[in-house]
Formats: structure tokens, sequence, C-alpha cells
């Protein structure tokens, strides 16, 4: 098979769920860092978001086997971890994406902007930590509501 | 220069394997579900920080172990892992007081390593940085909590500070590894830290409304390996159980 073009492979990447939270891409996670032929190797350098996320096998694996899927024969997961992963990364696809999931997309104020469901602004902590490691526990106390917080790093 | 490095590095690794597997242990058992999460998802961001410092262990010992291997298949006096982090967990308070002595430690040492002359240390560092502020925030919030909460809490949580204090020390000995990393600009002169660290956790035991104990004696032998503590033998009795009984199980 030919060679596919970068912005092919960007394409499939973007179809790629994230396993924790589906309703995003790996690639509006912002942890696909580059795609590069080594001969007739297609290497995808993967960054972690949490070092000991242990989504990042299963992310791995999903892409090796959608790009195979597309025909890809060979492909080699580069893992990068410089520069470090930050959620400035994610895409305005990602974080509209993660709004209407009902999780509040990373905020730099250090915490929810406002509640995913009611948008009232009435909002406190529960926890600074939350079922995965990207995300923490916050509550609205208007429609009290609890819901998750994509942690800013 | 590596036989140096490959120690500094295994210090580094071991403090968060031995640190991350103590706060695993409150997985399932912890006094409120929020705080369960918390700690499992603390314990996580150990071991990933480990795989990245035992992984470059091992690429610098070269001599074909890595980071599991590291991990599963060394012994008691093999670790280089400070006495403070092998403490028994004993209550939610002294757990949380061990997470805060050892935090304040851990911003300083990895804020320092990020302008380290070793890139791959520089690297890890940085991307463990971040979560270790993340932690540093949440021990702080809860020892104030505690120590400033009932009287009962209060209680605890000066036991457990009078308890872990004489373990605090051995974070700022330095020996000829750590001079040798230092003059290569490899790692922070750690006796100078212990300033800025005190900076941070005095106004915090304060607002806690404990008391520094007075004596600045530390207990020594973890970080070199000569004398750890009795308890290290039985976490890796547990941690190293399977690996050890069966060899390059997959799963």
């Amino acid at each position: 098979m030919s060679r596919a073009t970068n912005e092919q492979i960007w394409k499939w990447l973007d179809a790629v769920p994230d396993p924790e939270i589906p309703v995003i891409s790996v690639v509006d996670l912002g942890i696909v860092r580059g795609v590069a032929w080594d001969a007739d190797t297609l290497e995808v350098s993967v960054t972690p978001t949490y070092s000991g996320c242990p989504a990042t096998s299963v992310i791995a694996m999903d892409i090796e086997t959608a790009l195979m899927d597309r025909g890809v024969e060979h492909v080699r997961i580069k893992t990068q971890i410089a520069p470090a992963w930050t959620t400035d990364w994610l895409s305005e696809k990602g974080r509209a994406k993660l709004e209407d999931y009902g999780i509040s997309p990373p905020n730099e104020a250090g915490g929810p902007e406002q509640c995913p469901r009611c948008k009232s602004k009435e909002v406190e902590r529960i926890s600074q930590f939350g079922s995965t490691p990207c995300k923490a526990q916050w509550r609205c106390t208007d429609c009290l509501e609890p819901f998750d917080y994509f942690k800013c790093i | 220069m590596s036989a140096a490095l490959f120690e500094y590095l295994l210090r580094l690794g071991d403090n968060t394997l031995v640190l991350g597997h103590r706060v695993s242990e409150w997985c399932g058992v912890a006094p409120a579900l929020e705080e369960d999460i918390a700690l499992a998802n603390t314990a996580l961001d150990f071991i990933g920080q480990t795989q990245m410092w035992l992984a470059y262990a091992a690429e610098v010992e070269d001599k074909g172990r890595d980071a599991d291997a590291l991990a599963f298949r060394r012994d008691v006096w093999d670790f280089r892992s400070l006495l403070l982090v092998e403490q028994t967990n004993g209550d939610f308070g002294k757990t949380l007081m061990r997470q805060f002595l050892f935090d304040a430690f851990n911003v300083l040492n990895l804020t320092a390593l990020v302008g380290s002359a070793d890139v791959r240390i520089a690297e890890i560092a940085a991307k463990s940085v971040k979560e270790a502020q993340y932690h540093l925030e949440r021990s702080r919030e809860t020892v104030i909590a505690l120590g400033d909460g009932t009287q009962e809490s209060n209680r605890r949580m000066q036991k457990a500070l009078d308890v872990l204090w004489p373990f605090a020390g051995e974070m700022f000995v330095v020996d000829a590894v750590d001079t040798e990393m230092q003059k290569a600009g490899i790692g922070p002169d750690l006796a100078a830290l212990r300033g800025e660290w005190v900076a941070i956790i005095q106004p915090v035991l304060t607002s806690a409304m404990l008391t520094l104990p007075e004596s600045d004696f530390a207990h020594k032998g973890g970080k070199t390996g000569v004398r750890h503590s009795e308890h290290l033998g039985h976490m890796l009795a547990t941690m190293q159980f399977l690996p050890r009984a069966y060899p390059d199980a997959q799963w």
C-alpha cells in the first residue's frame, strides 16, 4: 500500500477515542505529538497525560489497532515525555465536547467556570481527585448536581 | 560517574516506588470514598514516576535489567529509599503527615532537578513536579484541616508529627553520591533545601495548631541502604510476591 499522507493519518487518529473519556479523541486530548515515516514504519509520538495514567498503554494499543485497520502495516509508538503535557493542548473542539458530555473543561483559574449542566457559576469542590488521574470532583450548589472537572495542569 | 548516577537514580525511583506502594495500601479502606480515590490517584502518580526513574536507572546501569527487575527483584539492602517513606501508614492522619513532609521536599527537589545538566533527569522532573505540586496542595490542606479540627484529630496529628520528625532529617543529608551529582550540575545541594523546606512546612503546621519538635536528631541509613527499618522487608514481601512466585507472569 502507498504511504498515507500526514493529513490523512491525523484524520484517522482523530477518530480514535480516549478510552476513559470516549467523547473526545486522542488528538483532541493533545497527546499525539507527531507522526513520521521511518522507511515503511509509521512512528507515532504519544505523550502521557499523568505519568501513572493506566490508560496510556490502552491508548497506544488503540492507536496501533486503528492504523493497522486502515492498512498501515508497521506502527511504532514512541513515548515522549518532554515537553510535559499540559491541558493547554486540549483542542477547542475537545473542550466543547467535554462540556457537552458533562465534564467541565480545564480553566486557568483553578476550578470550573460553570456547572456543565445548568451553567450556574455557583460551584464548589468535593475532592481534588476524581475517577481518573486527570479529573477532580465538583458540585453545583444551584442544581445540586455533582460533576467531573478536568484538572488544569 | 555512571555508578554514582545509577545510585542517585535509584534513590529517586525508590522513594516514589516505596511511597507509592505505601499510599496504595489505602485503596478500598480509606475513611471516605473521596479520600480513597485521592490516595489511589496519588499512588498512581508515584508509580508512574517510578517507571521513568527506574527505567533510566536500568539504562545507566546497562546490565540487562529493566524497571520491573529493579522494582521486584531487589531485596531490602539494595533499596535506596528514605526511611521516612517506608514508615507504616498508621492512621489516616499519620499517612497525610508523612505525605506532607515528603511532598514539600519533593517539590523543592524536583523544581531544582528541572534545571539538571542531565537532560533526561530534567525531563522526568518537569513531568513529575506538576504532579508533586498538586500532591502538596492537597496534603497541606488536609494537614491543616485535621490539625485544626477536633481535639482528637489535633492530638493524633501532633503524635504523627512527633513520630515522623526524626525520619525527616535524612532528606537533607548529603553524602559522596550527592556531592558528585551536585558538582556535575545534575542534582541540587540537599542541605541547602532544608531552609526552604522549613519555610514551607512551618506556617502550615502553625495554621494546623501543631508544634514543630525541637530536636534535630535524624535517623539515617535508608538512602544509602545501610540500615533500613524493619518495615521495608514486610512491604516488599507483599509488593514482590507475585513476580517472584510467578516469574515473568503476564496478564
